[in-house]
């Protein structure tokens, strides 16, 4: 069981006059094995969101709970094992001084694993690579191997809830749609429950059960895949948001 | 490499790319590589090579013993017996220089070592824990910075006693806050990086990730600056001999050996060029070797 809910999530900087709510009291909820879609334009505070729940930013209120357990309560060894995030460039989220090995080595050691070798092969198979790539550095590979690595890397854990933070934004549109596909067939053999942010619609629509649609903070409206396919969006931003997006493809 | 081939594992595994860079010492002789293609850098990694060599052979180097007294053979001028002349008391300059080498460089070395990692330490830690412990530390290093080098070591040996290990240490207390500073700046520019986010995730601790994740981003330029300031360490080294508080008689030290030389200098130049110019070449070399690594280890150029 690893189904997500989020309750009253709300962050607050600064304070009087200047106060600014980067998020604005955002409450979802995420079926175990469901993947998640958030919409919106940027600095909608999509990825905000995604960091809190990582626990990567720790300045906010609300509850976010996790197999009904608040995450907070977690041990952090614990937690690593249940989420983990997918960074939107793959360029920045590999260090460029550690071979693949490196880091793939790395969570093993951390959390004391065995069968290292043969875990880090098989997690580089799971992502379409190969074994020898793991002597290389990140600088010799393209920007889709990277993001390949980058997946086996959150997934050697074996985590049931997968964060993704625009994990194709950064790739050109080929690689774009390998990547989805994996994405695809690892949450179908491995049960995971994704939050997936993106501000490209067709991709939420294509990786996405249900989605959330955000405009400055707050959640304006969550609908499911059908709803959004047959334009029946309530809210004037999303419909706005929906209807720019189908105007952008047509001229593209 | 085409799309298709990214599906497919055997297209991808070319071994001939990752030959090419498959380890530290791989990369350590690109750096090496990289340093004798450049004349000035190429000079420096030769005077320092000659340093190290004639540090280590120094008994087979020198021609004569560099304490020996030899009073009737007081102040010769260079000649084929005695290269760079005798001093005041008749010992051989050129002796006692290359005797020297080895105090040069074990200042050099002690220093780095000490300076290096400590300077790497506490820049690092200040710089990925920010706040309050970023505050004590970076004004520490702020009131360290804010003396005069030579003024502090010269206080510092004057609270520890004249003498070569105190002049070291003196030395090694003044030279960390640069380079604390530079790793201080490194890591904030690396503090939030994907990577560091990624690390924490995996459960790494915070000194894990100070250790293996920021350290090696900050590493290539504390080195540089290490070398650069060893130039300064030769010299507040012979400045401090020269004030008759670092290496004391009769050590061969380059500062002090002018210092003695000073009073027979206007009739007897050979005292006080010859060490003086083995100082200048040497803090010469350490400068054009900075340079030369930097250009080599800088990721920006490649």
């Amino acid at each position: 069981m690893s189904d997500v809910t989020v309750k009253g999530l709300t962050i607050d900087l600064g304070t009087g006059s200047a106060q600014k709510k980067i998020l604005n009291d955002v409450s979802f909820a995420v079926a175990s094995g469901e993947s998640f879609g958030l919409v919106g334009e940027s600095g909608s505070g999509k990825s905000t969101i995604l960091r809190c729940i990582a626990r990567l930013l720790t300045f906010w209120s609300g509850e976010v709970t996790i197999a009904g357990q608040p995450i907070a309560k977690i041990p952090g060894a614990d937690y690593c094992r249940v989420v983990q995030m997918v960074f939107q460039d793959p360029y920045g989220s590999l260090h460029p001084r550690q071979s693949i090995k490196t880091a793939l080595h790395e969570p093993l050691r951390i959390h004391r694993l065995d069968h290292q070798q043969e875990c880090m092969e098989k997690a580089l198979l799971d992502v379409g690579l190969n074994g020898s790539f793991l002597t290389r550095y990140p600088h010799e590979l393209s920007g889709g191997q990277r993001q390949r690595v980058a997946i086996a890397r959150a997934l050697i854990l074996e985590p049931s809830v997968l964060l993704l933070d625009e994990p194709t934004s950064a790739l050109d549109v080929s690689v774009q749609a390998e990547v989805l596909n994996l994405l695809n067939e690892i949450r179908r053999a491995r049960k995971l429950t994704y939050l997936f942010v993106s501000h490209d619609l067709a991709v939420i629509d294509y990786m996405c059960e249900r989605l959330a649609v955000m405009q400055s903070g707050s959640i304006v409206e969550i609908m499911n895949r059908s709803e959004l396919c047959e334009g029946r969006a309530k809210h004037p931003y999303a419909r706005e948001l929906i209807n720019a997006s189908i105007e952008y493809d047509r001229v593209a | 490499m085409t799309t298709k081939s990214l599906y497919n594992p055997k297209a991808m595994s070319t071994p001939g790319i990752s030959a090419r860079f498959s380890g530290p010492l791989k990369a350590l002789g690109a750096v090496f590589k990289r340093l004798s293609s450049d004349v000035s850098s190429c000079f420096g990694l030769v005077v320092i090579a000659i340093l190290v060599l004639s540090a280590i052979f120094a008994p087979w180097i020198a021609t004569h013993d560099p304490n020996l007294v030899n009073l009737p053979n007081a102040l010769r001028a260079p000649d084929a017996v005695n290269w760079f002349g005798t001093d005041e008391l008749g010992r051989d300059i050129f002796s006692r220089i290359v005797h020297g080498t080895r105090i040069t460089l074990s200042i050099i070395t002690i220093v780095s070592i000490v300076v290096g990692p400590v300077g790497l330490l506490v820049g690092t830690t200040a710089g990925y824990f920010g706040g309050w412990c970023d505050t004590v530390m970076m004004r520490i290093t702020d009131i360290f910075l804010s003396f005069p080098g030579l003024i502090l070591s010269l206080a510092f040996v004057a609270a520890l006693g004249a003498g070569l290990e105190n002049a070291i240490i003196a030395i090694a207390l003044t030279s960390w806050p640069p380079i604390a500073r530079l790793a201080r700046a490194e890591t904030l520019t690396f503090r939030s990086a994907d990577y560091i986010s990624a690390a924490r995730m995996q459960g790494a601790s915070s000194i894990r990730i100070i250790v293996k994740s920021i350290m090696p981003m900050c590493l290539p330029s504390v080195l540089v600056r290490i070398t650069l300031s060893m130039a300064t360490v030769i010299l507040t080294a012979a400045g401090l001999g020269f004030l008759g508080l670092g290496a004391q008689p009769p050590l061969p030290e380059w500062g002090a050996m002018i210092a003695t030389g000073r009073r027979y200098m206007l009739d007897s130049w050979w005292l006080v060029a010859f060490p003086g110019m083995a100082i200048l070449l040497v803090s010469l070399a350490f400068n054009l070797l900075g340079d030369g690594l930097r250009d080599a280890l800088d990721p920006k150029q490649r």
